[in-house]
């Protein structure tokens, strides 16, 4: 494997995480529990969609084989996605959706932090950009997880399941395969294991606070790194594509 | 042979869409503007990844070079450094204030969970006493706040770092 497909790879992995998320909270627009939340929730979804823009542009470059951040995001077939499967779940109660987010965001400061000083000037670029957004969004759901878990019995109860559910999905937030190794091997991604220790920590302290029970680490989901994606995954792109698919090559 | 401050007087027409009263010069999101190889190169930072308003902007700004007659200008965009609030121009606190949105203030650190909010100032009455409702607001680079004293709620132009 070259550098360049390492980098392709990689990028491709995190803007797909980026884009398949934004899709997911757009879902939310307009039937947000409260205004202010349904505005949070699309706020969000629009500074994934425009991180994903972004790396999926420098996938494109990276790749340089005529396609664009739009072809890639539109008109592949699903086992081409390599998101992982976390964040294809279904947006479920208001809980179910931040707590996803929790897990996901707890991963992804930590990420950004360290990657912002990659020897990859684009992505490091990127990453000192995306931080700074996702500062706010790990604020924001780690206060939901809180309220939630040390709310009423019902909330507790039900952001509970959301977490025993959801925990099945992380095990592939740490994914690496020989991509990962060789640019960490030169200085271009960080260490996985060093963010897993943080973000263990993270949601360690959150899941405290929130009087919320930490699983069992027992059974884990993988597959969507490699392109096997859950059940959900494909009524996710049949929304995600129509325009393009139905309209080819339009513009809005 | 035009000069690069009267482009940068002409920019200084270009308004934000989303924030009419601001120029894209007191937004900061112009970084930097030369001549390379015979055409006027502009470079553009995004506020927010995601801020629709950027297309719009690389728009208007081909546009208006236009009408001076400049028909060879390329847009450029960089993220790094990345945008911060501290960019927005002085002028440019004062029309926001001017216009009902509050501009930034100083904010403390983000990990900090429940910290009490930044006191913002009520741009219509000028009182302390205001709270905030949500920290995301009508556009990804504001809050949504409401002044205790005059009751009026508020936008606010979100602190970024």
């Amino acid at each position: 494997m070259t550098k360049n497909e390492a980098l392709f790879n990689y990028t491709l992995r995190l803007g797909d995480d980026s884009l398949i998320l934004g899709q997911r909270l757009a879902e939310w627009c307009g039937h947000g529990p409260i205004l202010e939340e349904d505005i949070a929730i699309t706020n969000i979804s629009l500074d994934l969609i425009g991180q994903a823009t972004n790396l999926l542009n420098y996938a494109a470059l990276i790749e340089n084989k005529d396609r664009n951040a739009d072809n890639i995001a539109f008109l592949r077939l699903e086992k081409e996605y390599c998101n992982i499967l976390l964040v294809e779940q279904l947006n479920g109660d208001f809980g179910d959706t931040m707590m996803r987010q929790f897990l996901f965001d707890a991963f992804r400061k930590p990420l950004f932090e360290m990657l912002q000083f990659s020897k990859d000037k684009q992505l490091a670029a990127i990453a000192e950009k995306s931080l700074k957004e996702t500062k706010y969004h790990l604020k924001h759901s780690s206060e939901w997880i809180i309220r939630l878990g040390d709310g009423t019995e019902e909330s507790h109860q039900r952001v509970q399941n959301s977490l025993t559910n959801l925990w099945r999905y992380t095990d592939e937030l740490f994914f690496t395969d020989e991509s990962d190794t060789l640019l960490s091997g030169l200085g271009i991604i960080p260490d996985f294991s060093k963010i897993k220790e943080l973000w263990s920590a993270n949601v360690t302290a959150v899941f405290e606070q929130a009087t919320l029970q930490m699983p069992a680490n027992n059974w884990q989901f993988e597959g969507g790194r490699k392109g096997r994606h859950s059940e959900h995954m494909g009524y996710l792109l049949a929304e995600l594509q129509y325009m393009q698919r139905a309209y080819p090559n339009m513009e809005w | 042979m035009v000069t690069k401050e009267e482009i940068y007087s002409w920019l200084e027409e270009v308004s934000d869409p989303e924030v009419p009263v601001l120029s894209i010069i007191d937004l900061g999101v112009v970084r930097n503007v030369s001549f390379e190889n015979n055409s006027w190169q502009i470079t553009l930072t995004p506020t927010y990844s995601g801020c629709p308003a950027m297309q719009t902007m690389e728009e208007e700004i081909l546009l208006k070079l236009k009408e001076r007659g400049l028909s060879t200008v390329n847009i450029l965009t960089t993220l790094s450094p990345a945008w911060t609030t501290d960019w927005l121009s002085e002028n440019g606190r004062k029309k926001l204030k001017a216009y009902g949105i509050a501009p930034p203030e100083d904010e403390q650190d983000k990990s900090l969970l429940f910290s009490s909010p930044t006191i913002v100032p009520c741009p219509l009455c000028n009182s302390k006493n205001t709270r905030l409702i949500s920290q995301f607001g009508s556009t990804a680079c504001k809050a949504h706040y409401q002044c205790s004293a005059c009751q009026e709620p508020f936008d606010y132009f979100k602190c970024l770092k």
